[in-house]
């Protein structure tokens, strides 16, 4: 069991209030996921959880029991942390056993619960071998095991795949989902990278400076941003928002659209420009379209193959279902 | 970088500094060789430039040569042992944030700066003195009898004086290797369970291990021709004559060179055995 509930949690670092105070309820087996830009107290939001920091105020449940002044080892968490924090100078067998010998739990019940996740994360053979000698994927694998076999209420993860090369974090991000499936454990996991946040997250909390901006599930985040900050933050490439005449004529102070939603026309359509950087990637092209009455390049999603090169003019239609309107505050318009 | 070009003119750059340290170092070093080998007694006008390996015998079978290598490594060791446990001590100490930190890491320095024979005399006028010394003031207050450290456990108060000289080394060392650590480690352990003791005994003390065996290495390099410190307290009388010491007494009080040099070549051959053995030692701790 794995809820974890927190109740006006506040954390101030001296006069600065990182995390003004919050609430959230995180449901047992849901994968959670922290994102926001860095700088936001994801992180410390996640470290208030695990007890590595005091909170300043409000109370902290986990299965409905008040943790705020537990330590961390008594809280029943597990965390996987950004550099993996092995310890360097004992083998993988040690390390994962660590946490069991700190408990201890006997001999035989070690041993069967290391060969158990080293089955699970393909380390078999790398059992007797130091952190140092492993390769970057292979450790953070290492410190998942570690985490597993304490059996936690709920695994913490903080931005476990950036130190990890491009290719090798899509397989991560994969083999972490899958592990989410198969032990149905509550996963608390904190990211800047909003793709790991949509490919992952059962539900996303979006932060801004300590606040939650909004709570949901990807797609709900995707369809219906509260706000411009979220509207901007989720989805890549990032929406388009526009102010300024346009948006009066839909009644806002911004519209957003996504680059998906923009259609390239033939002639006419709502705007025309020059076409600047284009991004092929095979599968889609992106262009960066600029406009003259408007300051900032808008983006669009075109198909794999499109005639168009730089300079060229080009015609874009917006699709009307998918314009979001927001208001003066930057909230979203029904 | 390394062309042909500027290595040689590297090589000719080097070459005075080199040239001038090899004379130093082998120049003292053939010298004494030779008077190894040799009868020399100045003040009895005796020279004999070949005598064999007559010098060689007579130190190593003298009954001072045993107790003197054991006395050398009695105190090594007890200044080793005081030095690493109040060195990690301190350096954990000092690595926690407190008011006036750059000053007290200045002072816990100082120490390092006192001259030898400057530390001893000072530890054996003002501390170890019975008459006046500030333990005596101590025993006394408490209304004990006061201790005579100096001829009670000489061994001990010499120990105890180059122990405070070399402390601050070893600290400053050991708190470098502790700040070093990452602080994730050290809350993985806490995640996992670990309380204060252990997460010392089992990420604190393994990080530490390639610090200490540096200061294990350099420290026992010089440990082993402490001289200054004998020589002001104890003239190395009761039991507290090491192997230098005792080279000290065969050339400057026996006026034998000879036999002097041999014990010279005797310690340097024995301190290039320990060098070697604590070498293998550090190699065997930097591969992992």
């Amino acid at each position: 069991m794995g809820r974890i509930t927190l109740d006006k949690v506040q954390k101030k670092f001296g006069e600065v209030e990182v995390i003004p105070p919050l609430d959230l309820t995180i449901e047992d087996g849901e994968f959670v996921v922290f994102v926001g830009p860095s700088g936001c107290g994801k992180s410390t939001l996640l470290r208030l959880i695990a007890g590595l920091e005091d909170v300043s105020g409000g109370e902290i449940r986990i299965d409905g029991k008040p943790a705020t002044d537990l330590p961390p080892a008594k809280r029943g968490l597990a965390m996987v942390f950004q550099s993996y924090a092995l310890y360097p100078h004992m083998s993988v067998r040690k390390n994962i056993a660590f946490p069991m010998k700190m408990a201890g739990m006997d001999q035989a019940e070690q041993d069967r619960r290391i060969a158990k996740a080293a089955e699970a994360l393909n380390l078999t053979d790398y059992l007797d071998r130091r952190p140092g000698q492993l390769s970057g994927g292979q450790r953070q694998r290492v410190a998942i095991g570690r985490a597993i076999v304490r059996e936690p209420a709920a695994f913490l993860f903080d931005e476990p795949l950036s130190n990890l090369d491009a290719a090798l974090r899509v397989g991560m991000r994969m083999e972490i989902s899958e592990l989410h499936s198969t032990l149905k454990t509550t996963m608390v996991y904190v990211t800047h990278d909003q793709v790991e946040a949509m490919t992952m997250a059962d539900k996303i909390v979006v932060l801004r400076a300590g606040n939650i901006e909004q709570v949901g599930s990807p797609l709900e985040l995707y369809k219906a941003p509260r706000n411009t900050f979220v509207a901007g933050f989720i989805g890549s490439p990032k929406m388009n928002l526009l102010t300024g005449a346009i948006a009066d004529k839909h009644n806002a102070t911004t519209i957003g659209i996504r680059p998906e939603h923009l259609d390239v026309v033939e002639s006419g359509g709502t705007f025309t420009g020059r076409v600047g950087v284009a991004e092929h990637l095979g599968s889609d092209t992106f262009f960066h379209v600029h406009i003259p009455e408007m300051s900032e390049p808008m983006t669009v999603r075109a198909g794999g193959e499109v005639g168009l090169r730089h300079g060229d003019t080009i015609h874009l239609e917006p699709r009307a279902e998918h314009i979001h309107r927001f208001d003066a505050q930057g909230l979203r318009i029904a | 970088m390394a062309t042909e070009h500027s290595k040689s003119s590297a090589r000719l750059m080097i070459a005075p500094a080199v040239f001038v340290l090899l004379v130093w170092m082998l120049v003292p070093l053939c010298m004494t060789l030779y008077f190894s080998f040799a009868d020399y007694r100045p003040m009895r006008g005796t020279f004999d430039a070949w005598i064999g390996f007559g010098n060689y015998a007579s130190f190593l079978t003298s009954s001072s040569f045993l107790s003197s290598v054991m006395v050398t490594l009695q105190m090594v060791a007890g200044i080793l042992l005081i030095t690493i446990g109040g060195g990690v001590a301190l350096a954990l100490l000092l690595d926690q944030p407190m008011f006036g930190q750059g000053i007290v890491r200045i002072l816990v320095i100082a120490p390092f700066f006192v001259m030898p024979t400057v530390s001893a005399l000072v530890w054996k006028n003002m501390f170890f003195n019975v008459d006046n010394g500030l333990f005596s003031y101590l025993w006394k207050f408490f209304g004990a009898q006061p201790y005579d450290f100096l001829s009670q456990s000489p061994l001990l108060s010499i120990v105890v004086i180059v122990a405070w000289q070399w402390l601050p080394f070893a600290t400053l060392i050991l708190l470098t290797a502790v700040q070093s650590l990452s602080s994730e480690q050290l809350e993985a352990a806490e995640m996992d369970g670990a309380p204060g003791y252990s997460r010392f005994w089992y990420i604190i003390l393994p990080h530490l291990s390639r610090a200490i065996t540096v200061v294990i290495l350099i420290q026992t390099i010089f440990l082993l021709s402490i001289f200054a410190e004998i020589f002001v307290t104890t003239n190395g009388a009761f039991g507290t004559r090491t192997l230098t010491y005792l080279v000290y007494q065969r050339v400057l009080e026996s006026q034998n060179i000879g036999l002097g040099s041999a014990g010279g070549i005797v310690a340097v051959i024995l301190a290039n055995v320990v060098a070697i053995f604590l070498m293998r030692i550090v190699g065997k701790n930097l591969d992992t």
